[in-house]
């Protein structure tokens, strides 16, 4: 029908073709490594190494090794599972809403924030794991008939719920990066040319060959997948949430809960995706294909659902006056005036203040702004599931049992070990596996690129001769900053580019519907 | 039996997408078409049925349901019906507030993976498998029709090679199987 609007940024930079795709994508996986790609994993594998230690220590020891007290029985472990669960949020946000909402932007970041979901939920996953104390007893969260007697799991639980949501969450994500990830396996395996990793690839890409056939199946069952696992993005967190949401703690009783959580996940979930791709482009040279209006989107994301999260933080304090009741209301004035103070506030400055910085346009698309405060707001959302945790149940009820909470140095071990082993195993993405979406890149190339949108209009209607399409040159080593136009000869080329890719538009809406 | 395969390249998709459209319009059956991306509106063109697998993943996720309700009914009613303070589960739907969350989460699961396993069955892609790409080039830049003699055998092959060469190929193989 219609190509997309001009006032519209192009999402690929210069005048690529789709060898240009696949050369800039295959590139730093082909190539050897960088020596600052070891230099990260080598701190990154010894951080996570010592977590792996701590969690030897503590699994050897039993859970009193983490500073918790008969008050305060729940700290650092479960904060920091609700950390990890929340940054897990927006890759599948990014792959399945995006996908529903046919927005073209994801394309080129959905990859690696799936992988980046996948990594968070395992360190999430770890937790309630490690939390047990016998981890080799963990298979007891499950549905099984146990040799004690007929007792089953409980199904009114919130927590046995967690077991479900995560476990689904997890595994339907890892499908979907998968499935995703099968025709780029392909297309390195197809230009792999040492044997081993040939067959590596040839094993990973599980014979992809790109029939007809297949790519119709695949996109229906990327777009199900997705259908699937929108609802699932929000049912996960609300059921997180309700693990605090359906005990009778002043401060967790809280029917706010399940949005307020989903929100804020979102909000974390991006701004780890900015830490991380703002780093990842640059040190990939995919400035490219991830350039500021990527950002930009994103960093809207944050700003509204930061603003859902201010909100909410603020109908909580509403809500625990007007209701009336005492304990709610004394939580929450311990939250903001008692001894945990400072972190109350962290978590308002960082997660409320900061986000509004964004309705400013050039701070928005500034990529240093937008690292720091991607950084900012994970360290309030920390503190927002701390401040939630440690400060509604550290003043109990009888004031003999009021304590406060220090963390022990194995609660700091463990939760900087995940953040190691987690930027160890996307460390290894980033080494081995395309961080783009190469094949779903080309298929935008035509309606979103640069170069082909700003080909003139009347280039319309010459469809038939299209025998003189111009081998693309293939430049090695090119410039990514600045793409040279290797204009004249391919005039002709693209003047089709133009007018078929409002055709493919329109045939992109049928299939769509 | 011997048979003859057109493997007809490209280098845009929509110039493979035109000529299989003046290809088929002339009769000729195109048997498959490789190609990097998937080409949207490639399918009609060369008779490529959409695929059912939406409604497997429907019924795959109802099996889910099914499980979880019955499972949950047979664990939390009749095998050990729970007493959460004094107030005992009597029957499923006194407590199916609390089963929601799973019941849904059971189905996703179900959906999901059944529809995943059924897709990389039906597309024959598991580990290990060789690939059928005619040409590497197929997973990079460039599409690929194939035509077999045997579909068109009212055509001679000198023909239909006249005819592969007018939509702007870039390279045309032929291989006998």
């Amino acid at each position: 029908m219609h190509k997309e609007a001009a006032i519209r940024e192009p999402l690929i930079l210069g005048h690529k073709t789709y060898h240009d795709i696949t050369e800039d994508v295959c590139k730093p996986i082909e190539d050897k490594a960088p020596r600052m790609w070891y230099i990260l994993f080598s701190i990154a594998l010894i951080i996570g190494l010592y977590g792996v230690g701590c969690i030897l220590y503590l699994l050897g020891t039993g859970v009193g090794v983490w500073g918790l007290n008969k008050t305060i029985g729940w700290a650092w472990d479960i904060t920091n599972f609700v950390w990890w669960v929340g940054i897990g949020h927006a890759g599948t946000l990014i792959s399945a809403v995006l996908l529903l909402f046919r927005q073209k932007w994801r394309m080129a970041i959905n990859r690696s924030a799936e992988a980046m979901t996948i990594f968070a939920v395992f360190m999430a996953g770890l937790f309630p794991l490690i939390h047990m104390g016998r981890l080799w007893l963990g298979y007891w969260v499950l549905p099984i008939p146990n040799h004690f007697g007929s007792l089953w799991v409980n199904f009114n639980s919130p927590l046995l719920w967690d077991v479900f949501a995560i476990s689904t969450y997890l595994s339907v994500s890892l499908v979907f990066w998968y499935i995703g990830l099968i025709p780029d396996f392909a297309t390195i395996r197809d230009r792999a040319k040492k044997p081993i990793s040939k067959k590596m690839y040839s094993i990973m890409s599980f014979g992809w060959s790109g029939r007809a056939k297949h790519w119709n199946r695949f996109e229906l069952v990327s777009l199900v997948l997705a259908g699937l696992a929108t609802p699932l993005v929000f049912s996960v967190h609300s059921i997180v949430s309700f693990d605090f949401a359906t005990s009778v703690i002043p401060g967790w009783h809280t029917t706010i809960f399940p949005p307020y959580f989903v929100a804020g996940a979102v909000f974390s979930g991006f701004a780890m995706v900015q830490t991380l791709l703002l780093v990842m482009r640059k040190a990939m040279h995919l400035e490219n294909y991830i350039h500021t209006k990527h950002v930009e989107y994103m960093n809207i994301v944050i700003m509204v659902t930061g603003s859902i999260v201010g909100t909410a933080y603020i109908t909580e304090l509403f809500v625990s006056w007007y209701s009336g009741v005492e304990y709610e209301s004394y939580a929450f004035i311990n939250r903001a005036t008692g001894p945990y103070w400072w972190a109350y506030w962290a978590m308002m400055t960082c997660n409320v203040i900061s986000p509004q910085l964004m309705w400013f346009r050039p701070l928005r698309r500034s990529l240093l702004f937008t690292f720091i405060i991607s950084i900012v707001v994970n360290i309030g959302m920390w503190f927002e599931r701390y401040v939630i945790i440690v400060t509604s149940i550290h003043r109990d009820y009888l004031p003999s049992s009021w304590s406060m909470h220090y963390p022990s140095h194995i609660d700091l071990g463990v939760y900087v070990g995940t953040i190691g082993l987690f930027f160890v195993f996307f460390l290894l993405f980033a080494r081995y596996f395309p961080v783009l979406a190469l094949n779903e890149v080309k298929t935008i190339l035509k309606s979103s690129g640069e170069y082909y949108k700003n080909l003139p209009d009347d280039h319309h209607g010459d469809h038939g001769h299209a025998s003189h399409h111009v081998e693309e040159v293939k430049t090695e080593a090119r410039p990514v900053e600045t793409p040279t136009e290797e204009a004249p000869e391919e005039t002709s080329t693209d003047s089709e580019g133009t007018d078929e890719n409002s055709e493919e538009a329109g045939n992109e809406e049928e299939t769509n519907d | 039996m011997a048979d003859k395969v057109f493997y007809a390249m490209y280098d845009d998709d929509d110039v493979l997408k035109d000529g299989a459209k003046k290809l088929v319009s002339k009769g000729v059956k195109v048997s498959e078409v490789f190609s990097p991306f998937p080409i949207h509106g490639i399918d009609p063109i060369i008779g490529v049925k959409n695929t059912r697998l939406g409604i497997m993943a429907f019924i795959y996720g109802l099996t889910g349901l099914t499980l979880a309700t019955i499972g949950m009914r047979y664990f939390m009613i009749e095998d050990w019906p729970m007493n959460v303070g004094g107030k005992p589960n009597f029957t499923y739907m006194d407590n199916i507030l609390a089963f929601i969350p799973i019941s849904f989460e059971f189905t996703v699961l179900c959906a999901a993976h059944g529809m995943a396993i059924t897709y990389f069955l039906r597309n024959k892609t598991l580990p290990g498998m060789p690939a059928q790409n005619p040409d590497p080039r197929t997973t990079d830049d460039r599409f690929v029709i194939e035509l077999r003699a045997s579909d068109n055998s009212k055509f001679s092959s000198d023909e239909l090679e006249k005819m592969i060469r007018e939509t702007g190929i870039v390279e045309l193989d032929q291989k006998s199987i």
